[in-house]
């Protein structure tokens, strides 16, 4: 049956598709072409006249030739030009706390509550100088060691560093930490692969890989879990670990992780825990009883810190006690009633960044612990799995929409990998059409699928726990809509986005063509590679 | 929970659980948790502190922690380093406090067409800084896009060694080799003990058919300008090698940028424009590089580029060769990318915007006049050797007080009880500069400030 036929279809979306949606669309020149020389939009304290005075002019106090005769070109706005333009750029934005974003899957979209905001521009915070006295951040100090403590316990393990500065830079620590572990056995130059699992972040593989580790990914059998058999072909005496993200990317929980353990430990590895997805199993199942050795929790995602479109992020690193010793330095020790920096770790890969990691989104993580306890966290988990259940049921029969490894009789845990392969086959419109097209509704473009795309036309939604059941009736009925416009009136959908903030890319390939490709404003006007 | 609602959880609501159940349809959430085996269960509640049941509750309480910080706002401070308190107009703070910045992520330039816009426009604003046109989107910090670089430089030449100037923080140092080590080795190069420039004889000594890279810093850490870049890019080129610069952007309204002295790839961090310290927390670092393919190519970062859509006189963005990105290609993509910190390079760009060709002059000029001007008053105090390096300077100065007698740490101990927050120690970091100290002045230091350091540090030197 076509959608458009589908009576209960139209019921479904009444009052719940935004019709009227209309993205701001300023059609904002590029801030160059709105310069106007002269203008200022911020005016620095000039040094006092005793100062100019006693020291010459500025020129004299730079290194001949190392002078800049010319100041950068950058744009020149009034403060208020500024503000504006960038304000229309904002408005050309559609982030999670205003839109519904149940879209972008794997990425935990929930709600950042404001007041954390106003806690990070605390000036006793925002302020603070890295290299500052200890006696003097004894309480950033403490803000470390309550919230490592926190992560300890919801995962288990022994002992936290929060310097790297997302998901991906956590694993790679990890793989750091893995070959300084096995250097230490003397087993530096045997263990030198990495076995992974297809449906596990991609940085499980790109992390270890380039931490010198060989790759040895792990493809599903027929019911979308890692394939036992192909993990014990693969593991061997090289084997340093197993990179592993559960439930995995699809959704699937592999129930069989301890068996998976077990065989790297029998082989002599050691296994990491990409827990990107802990926000279906918070306070429900915890990585030390599944026996992992280290594991890290992306924090700017299942702690309710922004994203900030596109980070700062936290990769908090975990591990059990006979790996602490490799952790990046410092650690942040308690000492008689106060807090220190723990450098003295002679074992330590030593550091990944510079100072003690993006200690604002550490501050607005521990708030958002601090209001949730540990019965919150429990039911951020029960909230997100049963939305993600609800919005399950609610997609069945959508048009075109089948999801992976269906009929497999396994529950989906806190996101769902669905298919518009059908869709595909039978109006022309994939899934990158549909993903633009639900931006006309007001939703977020969803995401895709990492790769591979073992999974044709892949869409995959997080329904988390701050989103609520108008917000998945409104996410199905725009799926509904736009899959029954798939079939009646497919052109429209390939066209899209029409209400967006900006319409479709004339020729992708135009950014991967080195005389077309332009990263900035002067290799614009150099190339001419856009006719305005 | 049964009784109140969590305002951050929208079906928590008995009523809402209740309909989710059904139309879920299942009994109850222990059926969608059936897939997780009984043995790899937590069968207890979580021990976490008690969630404190108000948002009035919670800022009591963090703020009661914070409480305990002492920080630059309220303590006179010349630390740097790799951090510099800078002041932050407020409409930085505003455009990147709108939740729809604040709040977005991934997606791509249509629905976040504002988003790319505003990356792009920070690309830009740094290629005119740079006078380069090829300019990644942002890393986590200086330190790992200087690691980027190395392994970009270590590809492109096939080769296995990279120089490093011995004036790098070790700090820094550490992350690079962090990044390199097994299969790239790293060699200090020395610097002039005298001057703080790097010393070129050994440079020559150092570099072989071997060498990927040169990698200095200008300014360096210890504050000196770097004027040989030149000869240093030369030397480097003859041999085969990349010339990669580390540069703190903030001095860019004043000195030349590193690609007019031969630079190949060029990092830094955007700390200094318009991002808050936060304990070190808001670092960003960049990577500049030859616009072509092969430096391009192999570049870890994502890379945005403006294009055209279908619609007339319409600017689109998109991601500049995708296909490279640990993101599609896994472990045969460059490296790795993740969440990295686009907030702060949007925030970096409307810090430019505001200040413009005058203030960006002005921002560097201020700050030369004002490290010229603490050097004098320095140099009156009995016992104080400021500064240590001759050579030209941009923030910092490294300040020696091996003839008082004191130890830095001793120094700033006495420097904190009179409200100040002395320079960072290096004794540990740097000893053959012995009981020395990195001071740095921005533009937010006036003269009555920098002569009550002066005050401060004679009481503390001489008594």
């Amino acid at each position: 049956m076509r959608a458009d036929e589908d009576p209960a279809a139209g019921e479904a979306e009444a009052g719940l598709v935004r019709e009227e949606f209309r993205q701001a669309h300023w059609n904002e020149p590029i801030i160059f072409e709105i310069s106007q020389a002269g203008q200022r939009g911020v005016l620095l304290p000039e040094p006092e006249a005793r100062i100019r005075e006693a020291v010459g002019p500025a020129a004299e106090l730079v290194p001949e030739g190392l002078w800049r005769a010319t100041p950068p070109a950058l744009p020149e706005l009034s403060q208020k030009h500024v503000l504006a333009h960038y304000l229309h750029l904002s408005q050309e934005t559609l982030g999670a706390n205003l839109a519904n974003d149940i879209s972008q899957g794997t990425c935990t979209m929930k709600y950042n509550p404001r007041v954390n905001e106003l806690l990070a521009a605390d000036p006793r915070f925002a302020e603070l100088h890295p290299d500052q006295d200890e006696e003097t951040v004894q309480g950033i100090l403490e803000i470390y060691h309550r919230f490592g403590r926190i992560l300890l316990e919801i995962s288990g393990m022994a002992e936290v560093s929060l310097q790297p500065g997302g998901g991906s830079h956590a694993v790679f620590a990890a793989a750091r930490m893995l070959r300084a572990y096995f250097a230490r056995r003397g087993e530096g130059d045997t263990r030198d692969e990495v076995i992974t699992t297809v449906f596990s972040h991609p940085c499980n593989a790109a992390a270890p890989a380039t931490a010198g580790f060989k790759v040895i990914t792990i493809y599903p059998g027929e019911d979308g879990l890692p394939d036992p058999l192909a993990l014990k072909a693969a593991v061997s005496s090289r084997t340093a670990g197993i990179f592993m993200t559960n439930p995995e990317d699809i959704g699937l929980y592999n129930p069989r992780v301890r068996e998976f353990i077990d065989v790297v430990h029998q082989a002599g590895g050691l296994a990491f825990y990409d827990q990107a997805n802990a926000n279906g199993f918070l306070g429900v199942a915890r990585a030390r009883e599944a026996g992992f050795d280290i594991c890290h929790f992306n924090v700017h995602k299942t702690f309710g810190a922004p994203h900030g479109s596109f980070g700062p992020g936290n990769g908090a690193l975990l591990c059990t006690e006979e790996l602490a010793p490799f952790l990046p330095v410092p650690l942040v020790a308690q000492s008689g009633d106060g807090y220190r920096l723990d450098y003295d770790r002679p074992q330590s890969i030593g550091k990944i960044r510079d100072f003690f990691g993006t200690a604002g989104v550490v501050l607005r993580a521990y708030a958002w612990v601090m209001t949730m306890g540990a019965a919150g966290l429990r039911e951020a988990a029960d909230v997100s799995v049963l939305n993600n259940s609800y919005l399950m049921k609610r997609l069945e029969g959508v048009p075109g929409l089948d999801h992976a490894f269906a009929g497999n009789g396994l529950r989906r845990m806190e996101q769902v990998r669905y298919s518009w392969r059908r869709l595909k086959e039978e109006t022309g419109v994939g899934t990158e059409d549909v993903h633009l097209r639900v931006a006309d509704f007001g939703l977020p473009h969803y995401f895709l699928s990492h790769h591979p795309w073992l999974i044709a036309e892949p869409m995959t939604l997080e329904p988390c726990e701050t989103y609520s059941i108008r917000d998945m009736d409104e996410y199905a009925a725009v799926l509904h809509r736009v899959a029954a416009e798939g079939y009646r009136e497919p052109e429209l959908v390939r066209s899209s986005p029409h209400r967006s903030a900006a319409h479709r890319r004339k020729d992708d390939a135009a950014l991967s063509d080195p005389a077309r490709w332009a990263l900035t404003w002067r290799a614009h006007l150099r190339k001419g590679n856009v006719r305005r | 929970m049964a009784t109140r609602a969590h305002p951050y959880i929208a079906n928590s609501s008995q009523q809402a659980k209740a309909t989710l159940l059904q139309g879920a349809g299942v009994e109850s959430v222990e059926e969608i948790f059936a897939a997780i085996p009984q043995e790899l269960r937590l069968h207890r509640a979580l021990q976490l502190p008690e969630p404190l049941g108000s948002e009035f509750a919670l800022r009591r309480h963090v703020e009661g922690i914070l409480a305990k910080n002492r920080s630059t706002s309220d303590h006179l401070s010349f630390l740097g380093g790799g951090v510099w308190q800078h002041y932050v107009p407020a409409v930085v703070d505003t455009v990147i406090g709108r939740d729809e910045f604040l709040t977005a992520y991934g997606a791509d330039a249509y629905a976040d067409h504002g988003k790319y816009q505003a990356l792009f426009e920070t690309a830009s604003m740094l290629g005119e800084l740079l006078e380069m046109d090829a300019v990644s989107t942002s890393t986590y910090d200086w330190a790992n896009a200087a690691a980027s670089a190395c392994r970009m430089a270590a590809r492109l030449t096939g080769r296995r060694q990279i120089l490093v100037a011995a004036t790098v923080s070790p700090g820094r140092y550490a992350v690079v080799e962090n990044y390199c080590l097994p299969a790239i080795e790293l060699e200090r190069v020395a610097c002039e003990r005298g001057t703080g420039r790097l010393d070129l004889a050994d440079l020559e000594a150092r570099l072989s058919d071997e060498t990927a890279a040169v990698y200095f810093e200008n300014p360096s850490y210890l504050g000196a300008f770097e004027d040989q870049g030149r000869a240093v890019a030369e030397m480097a080129h003859r041999r085969g090698a990349e010339v990669i610069v580390g540069v703190d952007p903030s001095s860019l309204g004043i000195a030349r940028p590193p690609a007019a002295y031969g630079a190949d790839i060029v990092c830094g961090d955007l700390q200094p424009f318009g991002v808050h310290m936060q304990w070190g927390g808001g670092l960003s670092g960049f990577l500049a590089m030859r616009d072509e393919e092969r430096y391009l190519g192999e570049c870890p970062l994502q890379l945005f580029g403006l294009t055209e859509t279908v619609a007339k006189g319409e600017y689109g963005f998109g991601k500049v060769l995708p296909a490279r990105t640990s993101y599609v290609a896994r472990e045969q993509g460059k490296d790795f990318v993740g969440t990295v910190t686009a907030l702060y390079a949007i925030a970096a760009g409307v810090h430019l915007a505001l200040l413009g060709p005058q203030g960006m002059r002005e921002l560097g000029e201020g700050i030369v006049q004002r490290r010229a001007y603490l050097v004098a008053l320095l140099r009156g105090i009995p016992g104080v050797l400021a500064p240590r390096l001759s050579a030209p300077g941009f923030k910092e100065i490294v300040v020696n007080f091996d003839a008082t007698g004191l130890t830095v740490r001793e120094i700033n101990r006495r420097l904190l009880e009179r409200g100040i927050f002395g320079g960072k120690d290096l004794s540990g970091e740097f000893s053959w500069l012995g009981q020395s100290a990195l001071y740095a002045v921005t533009e937010v230091h006036g003269a009555g400030d920098l002569e009550r350091l002066a005050e401060a540090l004679r009481e503390v030197c001489v008594a």
